[in-house]
């Protein structure tokens, strides 16, 4: 069962550009269990879209199986969903952008659902720069059924039971940069100031946007020895910058100090701006960003924040060269070439 | 020496190398004849492997019309050394074995029974040409010149169809003329000609045309509307997405802007592609997949999601001899069962069945109007043999005007105007639901699309009575589901009877021709093409008038008799198995043989029964 929120708000929420406030982006309420990192991902996608002013239904959220994948019905109840299969949301996401190039698409999965049921799927996306957000809910664990590692967790991570993981980790960041995501980023479930802004950046990106966010599972995976820990994410986290996501023509100001800042314009005209605190990061190079990942890999610590982003990135439909008409507006008159064109090639088959 | 003597009406069967350009000279035999007004069947018997491995190339004339396999060979043309033996065995007595003397013929493999005619093909290519790639394959077409003489065509049909093929390429055609000139004037010069077997024009085929099933299907989806098409590549579909991407290229660029009004994705896995097709269709565009048997075991899952969600799915399954490692070029009707109850739980999937490259084209359309209109996974069930042969056809229609079903599917100005929407609440009483397109109203008709864990509004249940609710809508959908798909064929036999056969697909044309020899012999038989699962009443009334029906399948374990079966709840008295399952098209000899022991015998022990059916050869 789940559960509608209830519609009462105050009278003086802050609207939004169409008007709309924040409750007009949330969904059901969650059945997460209470303090689920899921929960706060929900809560920033949720922001994201609000102050980005996105038309809730011009989005398509869509998700696997497992925890994470539950979630979408937590966040943006006038969007249409999909809880589609174990691993294979990329697929359903690529046909879905196939049919509609106009919508928004907001993927949501799991460490299990993507890093193994899913890795060849999440491979493929990756590769093809599908046009997309894709966040991966971390938590080192499969949840639903109670607790089993997953191919994220850190080896010699300690779990709930007490065992020692015993294989090395899979690094989705690092797997996302190799097979071809435009765009990288990492962020904890605990660190809205940083998650919502890659969250905004991301939904600007055109070309496959990946958000791994780690998210600590508070009822299998939060105890000491667990590398997906609140405690553990908290003193480890180490982020490559501060990101602000400045929508078109809207000016914002910050509070970092300059000098160190990055402006890049996006291809709809509105900017990220970064301000770096990894100093041998360069986010625009890929090689520079999978050298930074496994030192600080290596060095034990979480790297989080920015990655890597590609700012020529040519999603999927630029590169298939696909009307700019969604294919699904296309009718009868469009498609079919009609009874002459079959004569003639009934006599070409003579 | 007893020579066969007929004219047009024989089976011709090439032995060749594979990889060595003998395809195209065949069809260039076969299409030749069939522009001298004879219908013919050409089957490609092909391995696994790009070169260096035997391959036939069979076909059949008949100015009958009989367009199935027959069974034996009249003419052996051999080429290849490696099946030599193999090959003069299968020739009937009194038949050809014509073979490239350059070498003599093992004396171990000389039948007295049959007529042998030596052609120095490779000699004549060795004096002609010097390069060695043109020595291989002008030794086809000099082959093809060399029947030309033995058989009696008309040799302009043959130029002038060498004109057409390389229209483009002009200078290939005189080449191509001389080579096949050297085969019929060696012919003409050192053998009787004709031999017992010859041709003459005819009007047999009127407006038909030759084309493969798999191309059809192709222009089918064009046609339909299709305009995302996502698939894996395996033998014998891949062709199918090939033929789409060739039409769309010529008929679906905008002439505006020069861009796409279709995409096409090469999926990494069979999993992927059925995803996709579900992502596009649930997005509201129309799209497919094509696939083989081991491709549905894997997208199974999907299938199973696509039915319990209610999702339009178009999947063409052009089917092989299982399993991976199996036969993947031969044909089989196998996969019958796996599709119709494809996926956990309870499911039931719609499945049609073409016999020609008219029905694939019809079908193929007709699947995108089937699936939006009843909004579940509307798979096709070709094969190999339909699939991946030319074979004539009536040629293909399209109503200008026609326009595309698309189903209940709410608009804005509906929901506007304030019209309920509940994405599975049953509001017409034909268990079919209406559902929106994403993005279509700011704030209503938004769901959220999940397997059966939810209500009829599409708000998240595990409740046991709506699941149940739910699965009891789903059956009476899948009696609305049998008015829509095409009902079955009925050929009544010339006298009363109450045996009858029931078949599908591609036994079609071997069946109706069993059947005439049969009747010659006294024993008429009605018979009932069976088009779609479900099966509708006809289907049902059909057995039940008749003492006994057997059931043509190319497969081992009688998968459409077990579908009667277990939906009807036939005995097996009732139904009796007629089957082929050697890879090859299924014969009319081989259908005769086992319905006349079926009649003989009474009931034939099944542990025999693979000797039975695996003669397909005969």
């Amino acid at each position: 069962m789940s559960y509608q929120i209830p519609k009462f708000r105050h009278p003086d929420l802050p609207v939004n550009d169409l008007g709309y406030t924040r409750a007009d982006y949330e969904g059901s309420i969650s059945t997460l269990c209470a303090g689920c990192g899921h929960d706060s991902i929900s809560g920033a996608i949720v922001r994201a879209c609000h102050e980005l002013s996105i038309e809730p239904h011009k989005i398509a959220k869509l998700s696997g199986i497992g925890c994470s994948s539950k979630s979408p019905t937590y966040f943006l109840g006038k969007s249409h969903g999909f809880n589609s299969v174990h691993g294979r949301m990329p697929s359903v996401v690529t046909g879905a952008a196939m049919a509609n190039r106009d919508l928004l698409y907001l993927g949501v999965s799991g460490d299990g659902d993507t890093a193994s049921i899913g890795m060849g799927q999440f491979a493929h996306v990756a590769r093809r720069n599908l046009n997309m957000v894709y966040i991966v809910m971390n938590n080192g664990c499969y949840g639903l059924t109670k607790g089993q590692d997953s191919a994220t967790a850190d080896e010699g991570s300690v779990s709930k039971k007490g065992d020692a993981n015993i294989y090395s980790a899979i690094d989705l960041c690092a797997t996302a940069l190799q097979m071809g995501a435009t765009f990288v980023a990492r962020s904890f479930s605990g660190d809205k100031e940083q998650l919502v802004p890659l969250i905004k950046a991301a939904t600007r990106h055109r070309g496959f946007a990946f958000i791994d966010v780690v998210s600590p599972c508070v009822t299998f995976n939060n105890n000491p020895g667990s590398t997906k820990s609140y405690e553990f994410v908290r003193e480890h986290a180490e982020a490559t910058g501060t990101v602000d996501f400045v929508p078109m023509q809207k000016e914002i100001t910050t509070d970092y100090e300059a000098g160190f800042s990055h402006e890049v314009t996006l291809h709809d005209g509105s900017s990220i701006h970064l301000y770096k605190m990894e100093e041998n990061l360069d986010p625009f190079d890929r090689t520079s960003a999978l050298i930074s990942m496994e030192k600080h890999r290596v060095a034990g610590d979480i790297l989080t924040g920015l990655i890597y982003m590609d700012k020529d990135s040519r999603d999927l439909h630029d590169v298939m060269e696909t009307s700019s008409r969604p294919l699904n507006t296309l009718g009868a008159e469009d498609l079919c070439p009609g009874n002459q064109m079959l004569k003639n090639i009934n006599a070409s088959l003579r | 020496m007893k020579k066969l003597e007929s004219v047009n009406d024989f089976v011709i069967k090439f032995a060749n190398v594979n990889g060595t350009g003998s395809a195209s000279a065949n069809n260039m035999f076969a299409k030749a004849l069939f522009r001298m007004g004879l219908p013919v069947s050409p089957k490609n018997i092909f391995p696994s492997n790009i070169q260096g491995l035997p391959t036939w190339y069979e076909v059949r004339v008949s100015e009958k019309g009989y367009l199935g396999r027959r069974g034996g060979i009249d003419i052996a043309l051999s080429v290849n050394p490696q099946s030599m033996a193999q090959d003069i065995r299968e020739v009937e007595p009194g038949g050809y074995f014509i073979y490239d003397n350059t070498k003599p013929l093992d004396l171990r493999l000389v039948r007295n029974d049959v007529n042998i005619i030596g052609i120095p093909l490779t000699r004549i290519c060795n004096d002609e040409y010097k390069d060695p790639r043109q020595r291989q394959l002008f030794k086809n077409v000099i082959y093809v010149g060399a029947l030309a003489a033995l058989l009696d065509m008309d040799f302009k049909v043959l130029t002038d169809l060498v004109a057409d093929q390389f229209k483009g390429k002009e200078k290939l055609i005189l080449p191509n003329i001389h080579a096949l000139e050297l085969g019929h004037q060696y012919a003409r010069n050192n053998v009787e000609c004709p031999i017992g077997i010859r041709v003459q024009s005819a009007d047999a085929v009127g407006d038909q045309i030759l084309l493969d099933g798999n191309t059809a299907l192709g222009l089918g989806a064009v046609y339909g509307g299709a305009t995302v098409a996502a698939w894996y590549p395996i033998t014998p579909s891949t062709s199918v997405v090939d033929a789409f991407e060739k039409y769309a290229r010529r008929i679906r660029i905008d002439p505006g802007t020069g861009r796409k009004n279709y995409a096409i994705v090469q999926a990494e896995d069979e999993l992927s592609a059925i995803g996709m097709v579900i992502g596009a269709s649930w997005n509201g565009a129309r799209a497919f997949t094509a696939t083989s048997g081991p491709g549905i075991s894997l997208m199974s899952e999907f299938l199973g999601l696509a039915y319990f969600a209610e999702i339009p799915t178009v999947l063409f399954d052009v089917q092989r001899a299982g399993p991976s490692t199996g036969m993947p070029t031969r044909t089989q009707q196998s996969d019958i069962l796996s599709t119709a109850y494809a996926s956990h739980g309870d499911t039931k999937q719609v499945l049609l069945f073409p016999s020609t490259p008219k029905e694939c084209f019809d079908f193929g359309a007709q699947s995108f109007d089937l699936a939006e209109r009843l909004q579940t996974p509307i798979i096709l069930m070709t094969d190999l043999d339909l699939g991946m042969n030319d074979n004539m056809s009536p040629p293909l229609e399209w109503e200008d005007g026609r326009e595309y079903d698309r189903g209940k599917v709410m608009t804005a100005e509906q929901l506007e105007a304030g019209m309920e929407f509940g994405r599975y609440t049953d509001v017409d009483g034909d268990a079919i639901c209406y559902r929106t397109y994403p993005a279509t109203h700011p704030s209503r008709g938004a769901y959220f699309t999940r397997g059966t864990s939810r209500d009829e509004k599409a708000v998240y249940t595990e409740k046991g009575e709506e699941y149940e609710e739910n699965m009891l809508r789903l059956m009476r959908k899948w009696d609305t589901i049998k008015e829509y798909v095409p009902g079955p064929e009925t050929i009544s036999a010339a006298q009363e009877t109450d045996i009858a056969v029931l078949y599908f697909g591609t036994s079609e044309q071997s069946s109706r021709e069993a059947l005439d020899y049969l009747a010659e012999e006294g024993v008429h038989m009605d018979a009932m093409r069976v088009r779609a699962f479900p099966f509708n009443h006809e289907v049902k009334a059909f057995i039940e008038e008749h003492d006994q029906v057997f059931v043509i399948e190319q497969n081992r374990d009688a998968q459409l008799r077990t579908l009667l079966m277990a939906e009807f709840e036939f005995g097996p008295d009732k139904l009796k198995s007629v089957l082929c399952f050697d890879g090859t098209p299924i014969s009319a000899r081989n259908i005769k043989k086992q319905i006349n022991q079926h009649l003989d015998g009474g009931a034939v022990e099944p542990l025999h029964r693979t000797k039975v059916a695996s003669s397909g050869g005969e």
